[in-house]
């Protein structure tokens, strides 16, 4: 059992400095309940991997990371064979034909790492949506019965069912089968409100007065039609800024000469300052 | 729901619900979400609908059809019951306080229990009316009409700053955006619940879910679709971006890279295990897009050719030509970093593109010919966007077959139901014949088009 109910998920949550709403609450505590891997989707920058990483610390768990990218195989996910050593004791004993395929050639990957770990585990995939499409098939048997085949070994069960949370930005569609074995979590870009406390959290030290301006800013830029609206880590940016400039009140010379913190295309820059009013930059 | 037995028939009922609205729901998801009943507090009617949209609604698009259900399914209260009874018979203020009252929770956080109680209550004081001959029925528009809440807006922004204008005035109109519409949202969710609960929910649940914003009609997108349809450009673009790079190193299996095998053969004693491939010479088509720029069908050929542009690194080259009634290019406005609003804008502006203000395909496709004799060639894809309604005016099929027959590809795409072509002035069979004619009319069937063409 990881949790045992929403608040106290929250609670724990929160002791992280992780601010979690009624949606990432229920479902990070659901993940654990029913033992179900825990796919989180949305923009680049709302705190994905740091709930992962947050899950993890307020449980005392280790965690063990799976960076997908494009071209990863089972060979850098699951396991790989030592093909070196193997040769070596071939070539050493003409006899041993039989036993190069045991523990001891074996090369664990994060998967069969979390898959085996005897200590409470989170098990991170992250930016699943990166990886080849076959990856995700190779993801199924993991996800729905916690077990991995390997030809040589046989079938190696979990020995403890890790905590799986996957992340994905939603650059392609994740296949029906990952999503169906999975609960479902979009995380989006937060409320105002909410994101004056994640400021207060993130950022010891700055005033109350300006986390609630910089929210609401922020929001506002969002709500122009921008190439990339900005994310929360970047509004945490944007606050370390200001405080490193040591300034306690946030005007409109202050916002057009930080708004590249915030703003990472020109075309944004432009039109924000325009939309807003901003002395601009030319 | 007091016996677990008349929380199975909810459950079932609200899954059929999600199902008949068009959320794949499927039997192990549905089975997911009675597990998570079992462990969760049902008497949080928060963490109920998080644990149902957490099993049940995987998709970011299908979410607000959720919401809307899940209100009617789980109501938050139940009129006739005691606590809502004495608010909705009890004295209340007059109008003018009533606004006072509004001003200042419009001025707060729409996530305030108080501000959806409020809503109820003028729901029940104002919300009622006469639809027939002694039937009464709710509706939101008397409510919004009775408290007018964009009237306050003045009222609001002087409480709320010192001084009025710049960026401050921005950001607390924009608080106040959300939060009306927030409250709009809650009196038509609220009444919603009381014409469910007087005629059933099955009837208002079908007439009150819109479908999801890719299933939406191009042609019949309402303003704040359209809003939303423009966000969805960069996000879908990079989408179809990654798919189309992943395919286009799949297409071929290249020749064998001899180097990176035998480089690789090295970790495992100069016996080549594995083989390497060069990858295959990327086939990038050049692309010429000739949209309608007409009323009619603005919304769609904008869309599609703000798609266009974000997937441009797909193609070698793209050039973009508009037209009413006689053709011009427009290529320059969508030069990268160019504002997407503000492209749209001076299209209609500074393009030469009408002459009396009627489509007129024939003439258009002859003027074309003529001014831009060497914008289709041997490997252009040739995109036609419109409806191919022509106000019966004469067709220049040779003109078009011609630039057909130069062009490595041709497609149209016609935002209309395939149901409508060839009704009226439409001569979709005709220019059909020479140019393959895709039906397109939302979001997902534009994304499945464009798979195709690179």
């Amino acid at each position: 059992m990881w949790f045992a109910s929403r608040d106290e998920v929250r609670g724990r949550l929160a002791a992280v400095d992780y601010l979690a709403d009624d949606g990432i609450a229920t479902s990070v505590f659901l993940a654990g309940a029913l033992g179900k891997p825990l796919l989180a989707e949305g923009p680049a920058g709302v705190g994905k991997t740091q709930l992962a990483k947050a899950v993890a610390e307020a449980t005392g768990a280790r965690l063990i990371r799976l960076q997908c990218y494009e071209g990863l195989d089972e060979a850098r996910a699951l396991y790989e064979w030592n093909y070196k050593k193997q040769l070596l004791r071939i070539q050493a004993d003409d006899g041993a034909w039989d036993d190069i395929f045991s523990e001891e050639f074996l090369l664990e990957r994060p998967l069969l790492k979390a898959i085996r770990s005897e200590e409470p585990t989170v098990l991170l995939i992250d930016e699943t949506d990166k990886a080849d499409v076959e990856v995700e098939g190779l993801l199924l048997e993991i996800l729905s019965d916690y077990q991995i085949t390997i030809p040589e070994l046989g079938t190696i069960t979990a020995a403890r069912r890790p905590y799986v949370v996957l992340t994905s930005n939603a650059t392609r569609e994740l296949s029906e089968a990952l999503k169906r074995r999975c609960l479902y979590l979009h995380l989006d870009y937060p409320t105002p409100e909410r994101e004056r406390d994640i400021l207060l959290a993130q950022v010891p030290g700055l005033p109350a007065s300006i986390a609630d301006q910089l929210a609401r800013t922020v929001a506002t830029l969002r709500a122009l039609e921008l190439k990339k609206s900005p994310s929360i880590a970047e509004t945490v940016d944007w606050a370390h800024t200001l405080l490193a400039l040591g300034r306690t009140e946030l005007d409109e010379a202050l916002i057009g000469e930080t708004l590249g913190v915030v703003l990472k295309h020109n075309s944004d820059q432009v039109r924000a300052a325009k939309e807003l009013g901003l002395p601009s930059r030319s | 729901m007091t016996t677990p037995a008349s929380l199975v028939d909810r459950h079932v009922g609200f899954v059929h619900a999600l199902r008949e609205a068009g959320l794949p729901v499927s039997p192990a998801e549905g089975l997911d979400a009675a597990h998570a009943l079992m462990v969760i507090d049902l008497a949080e009617r928060e963490t109920l609908r998080e644990a149902y949209a957490a099993t049940l609604v995987k998709r970011p698009a299908h979410r607000p059809g959720f919401d809307l259900l899940f209100d009617l399914w789980f109501p938050p209260v139940i009129s006739g019951t005691e606590g809502t009874a004495v608010a909705e018979d009890a004295e209340l203020p007059e109008l003018p306080e009533l606004r006072e009252r509004l001003a200042e929770l419009l001025m707060g956080d729409p996530a305030d229990p108080a501000f959806r109680e409020f809503a109820r209550t003028m729901v029940g004081r104002f919300g009622q009316v006469q639809a027939a001959p002694g039937r009464q029925s709710w509706f939101s528009f008397p409510v919004l009409r009775a408290l007018s809440p964009e009237t306050l807006v003045a009222r609001m922004l002087n409480a709320m700053l010192d001084e009025r204008g710049g960026l401050p005035e921005k950001v607390a109109r924009r608080h106040i955006s959300r939060t009306v519409e927030a409250f709009t949202e809650a009196v038509a969710s609220d009444v919603r619940r009381r014409i469910a609960e007087e005629s059933g929910i099955e009837k208002i649940a079908r007439s009150a879910v819109r479908p999801p914003i890719d299933q939406v009609d191009f042609l019949r997108a309402t303003k704040e679709e359209l809003a939303r349809l423009r966000r969805e450009v960069y996000p879908l673009a990079r989408r179809l971006a990654t798919r189309l790079s992943i395919r286009q190193k799949r297409g071929r299996r290249g020749r064998l890279d001899f180097r990176r095998t035998v480089r690789a053969s090295l970790s495992t004693g100069g016996v080549p295990l594995t083989t390497h491939m060069r990858p295959p010479r990327p086939h990038r088509p050049e692309l010429v897009v000739l949209c309608d720029a007409s009323d009619s069908v603005s919304t769609f050929s904008h869309f599609t050719l703000l798609l266009t542009f974000a997937l441009r690194e797909q193609f070698t080259k793209v050039r973009a030509f508009a037209f009413v009634d006689t053709v011009d290019e427009i290529t320059d406005l969508f030069a990268p970093g160019a504002d997407v609003l503000d492209a749209i804008a001076r299209l209609t502006e500074e393009a030469d593109i009408v002459r009396f203000g009627r489509t007129d395909y024939g003439h258009v496709f002859e003027r074309f010919a003529e001014r831009f004799p060497d914008a289709v060639g041997p490997r252009t894809s040739l995109l036609i966007l419109g409806d191919a309604r022509s106000n019966y005016q004469a067709p220049a099929l040779g003109t078009l077959k011609r630039l057909a027959g130069q062009a490595r590809h041709a497609y149209w795409l016609n935002p209309e139901p395939r149901a409508q072509w060839d009704t009226g002035d439409s001569l979709a069979t005709s220019y059909g014949s020479v140019v393959p004619m895709h039906e397109c009319r939302n979001v997902a069937q534009l994304a499945a088009f464009v798979e195709t063409l690179a």
